[in-house]
């Protein structure tokens, strides 16, 4: 640790002003401050003194999300090996997620930090950290047989007009990853969505097996099949994007991020409780049991992204609500939203996408509202002679 | 002023789509293909020319109560006019822009510019100012539709440009965005070039 500590501060000289190679300054400050807590101290204003900022938070999400990632790659190799019905062994199908998957991260994470390190050189600014969580998240949302530069493209476009045009990291109205997603849903919708793009190796015609139709739950619900098992569901053997796919992962991940207090439980809860009375509620007023609306309620939570978007994409405290009372309405509103377009609306099987980017907008109004309310509130109490 | 600078200053200065945000929504409608592009900016530059002049010849008789619906009449003619030429000599291009050449009655450059150059100055000047205003839409509505066919359909005035070859149905790996098709990459794709255009004309920027 010392010895990396004087080899950062040897080169210091070099990349501060006046040295030689001063023009890269923000990309040393960068990679100094993700090895190093730095000392400085905010100078002005009232600030919670911790020792816990943005790149600390940052890494803990990254850490949550492993459990997905890991998962998310033995089952690429699962789905793999069922649908080419070939006989592979735990490690080969481990060994052929990673292949699979591993190159989407890299590509993320270099095109997207690529470009934040060149606009915060342009700029004069540090680089934002925003991007580390970002380029986690963008892989895990999408299906495994998206072809990288579509992938390269969609991140582009998520950076600059999701992220740097608002002025960078904190300043976004829509939650980066997402738009990421949403740029590929509809530039490529089919390479985003059908049955055959969830499995590696589907789209290029690789052997399938008879009986194996590569569908997600999402789009057997739609078209009125038989749904997977909810332990299946649950656990993630199913097909779907790469880390979607297992909510118990995904709870892993959660249990950290609310054991270290850095998402908020408010969000989550409600997400999930909007899902489920949303969903209990179409149950009872279900027209036939082959309708979705009967889709039991429970499977909801299990089926397609909601459990990632609840957990890792509705907490994002950048384009959350920002009030306590407010979170409530917005998480609420994503479980809702989420639930009634994958039951009402044909043309997008999973609502989670939409429903997020939707309360992203309308977060800043919620929380008007809220402060509003409480300033009216208060104002009643008080008494003006 | 002279009548050089007042056609220089519309075309990008003084543009009236990224400077002035004026005539977005056919911005928007018009843009998916380059052809329907180019006969809008031609049709916008002439009913926006001549207005222009038409008006500025009677300002000093119109009654200045009732100069909007006097403007609008003659608006009206001259789209009425245009849309009629477009039906007998370009009837495929018409059927494409179908309501969006009567809409351009609704153009704000052309109240705009009616309002804020043809109404105080002599006709030639305002025939000048309004083609250059024309011009300056059609510019921007030329360079967004390019972008878009281009992209989004892998066309040039409906010439294949990118290589068959590279689609992935045909072994290849190039796909077409179809986002580009859409309209909300219209308004992307403006905001785009104001970016740009902001970075290279430093003045534009507000004072904070």
């Amino acid at each position: 640790m010392k010895a990396i500590r004087k080899l950062v501060d040897n080169i210091k000289p070099t990349f501060s002003k006046g040295g030689k190679l001063s023009f890269l300054h923000s990309t040393f400050d960068a990679f100094e401050t993700f090895l190093f807590v730095p000392n400085t101290v905010t100078k002005k204003g009232s600030h919670i003194r911790d020792s816990i900022e943005l790149k600390r938070t940052m890494t803990m999400v990254i850490i949550a999300l492993l459990p997905a990632l890991l998962f998310g790659m033995w089952n690429v190799g699962y789905q793999h090996s069922l649908a080419t019905g070939a006989n592979m062994d735990f490690w080969q199908i481990v060994l052929y997620g990673f292949i699979k998957v591993i190159p989407m991260v890299i590509v993320s994470y270099v095109v997207g930090l690529g470009i934040e390190f060149i606009s915060a050189q342009i700029r004069g600014h540090e680089v934002n950290e925003g991007y580390l969580v970002t380029g986690m998240l963008v892989p895990l949302i999408m299906p495994v047989d998206l072809p990288l530069w579509m992938l390269a493209l969609s991140v582009v476009f998520a950076v600059i007009v999701g992220k740097e045009v608002f002025g960078g990291t904190g300043m976004n109205i829509w939650n980066p990853a997402l738009i990421a997603r949403a740029f590929a849903f509809f530039a490529y919708p089919s390479h985003m969505s059908g049955d055959k793009v969830w499995v590696a190796g589907l789209t290029k015609g690789e052997g399938i097996v008879d009986g194996f139709s590569g569908a997600t739950p999402l789009a057997n619900a739609q078209a009125g099949l038989d749904l997977p098992s909810f332990q299946d569901m649950f656990l993630g053997i199913i097909p779907g994007s790469v880390g979607e796919t297992s909510t118990l992962a995904i709870l892993l991940g959660a249990a950290l991020l609310l054991f270290t207090g850095i998402a908020s439980w408010r969000i989550m809860l409600s997400v999930f409780a909007g899902g489920l009375l949303t969903g209990l509620f179409l149950n009872l007023v279900a027209p036939s049991p082959e309708s979705y609306l009967a889709v039991p309620a429970w499977n909801h939570l299990v089926m397609g992204g909601f459990a990632f978007g609840a957990v890792f994409m509705a907490t994002d405290p950048v384009t959350g609500s920002q009030t306590e009372k407010g979170k409530w309405f917005y998480g609420f509103l994503i479980g809702f939203f989420a639930v009634i377009i994958r039951v009402f609306n044909p043309g997008y099987p999973e609502g989670m996408m939409l429903a997020i980017l939707l309360l992203n907008t309308f977060a800043p109004l919620i929380d008007h509202i809220v402060v509003q309310a409480s300033i009216k509130k208060r104002l009643r109490r008080a008494v003006i002679k | 002023m002279s009548n050089k600078k007042i056609f220089i200053e519309p075309l990008f200065r003084n543009n009236p789509v990224t400077v002035l945000v004026l005539g977005i929504c056919s911005a928007l409608a018009v843009t998916v293909k380059l052809e329907p592009a180019l006969v809008m900016a031609l049709s916008v530059t002439v009913v926006t020319g001549f207005s222009s002049m038409i008006v500025s010849l009677i300002r000093n008789t119109i009654p200045n109560r009732i100069r909007i619906i006097v403007q609008l009449v003659v608006v009206a003619m001259l789209v009425i006019l245009v849309d009629q030429l477009l039906k007998a000599y370009a009837y495929e291009v018409s059927k494409q822009l179908s309501v969006f050449v009567g809409l351009i009655i609704t153009n704000c450059i052309i109240m705009g510019r009616i309002e804020a150059f043809a109404l105080a100055n002599k006709p030639i000047p305002s025939l000048i100012d309004g083609l250059a205003n024309g011009l300056g839409y059609g510019i921007i509505l030329v360079v967004v539709a390019f972008f878009r066919e281009l992209l989004g359909s892998g066309t040039v005035m409906g010439i294949q440009v990118i290589p068959n070859a590279i689609y992935i149905k045909n072994g290849g790996f190039y796909e077409n965005n179809g986002l580009m098709i859409l309209p909300p990459m219209a308004l992307i794709l403006v905001g785009l070039f104001i970016w740009v255009q902001r970075s290279i004309t430093k003045e534009l920027i507000e004072k904070k």
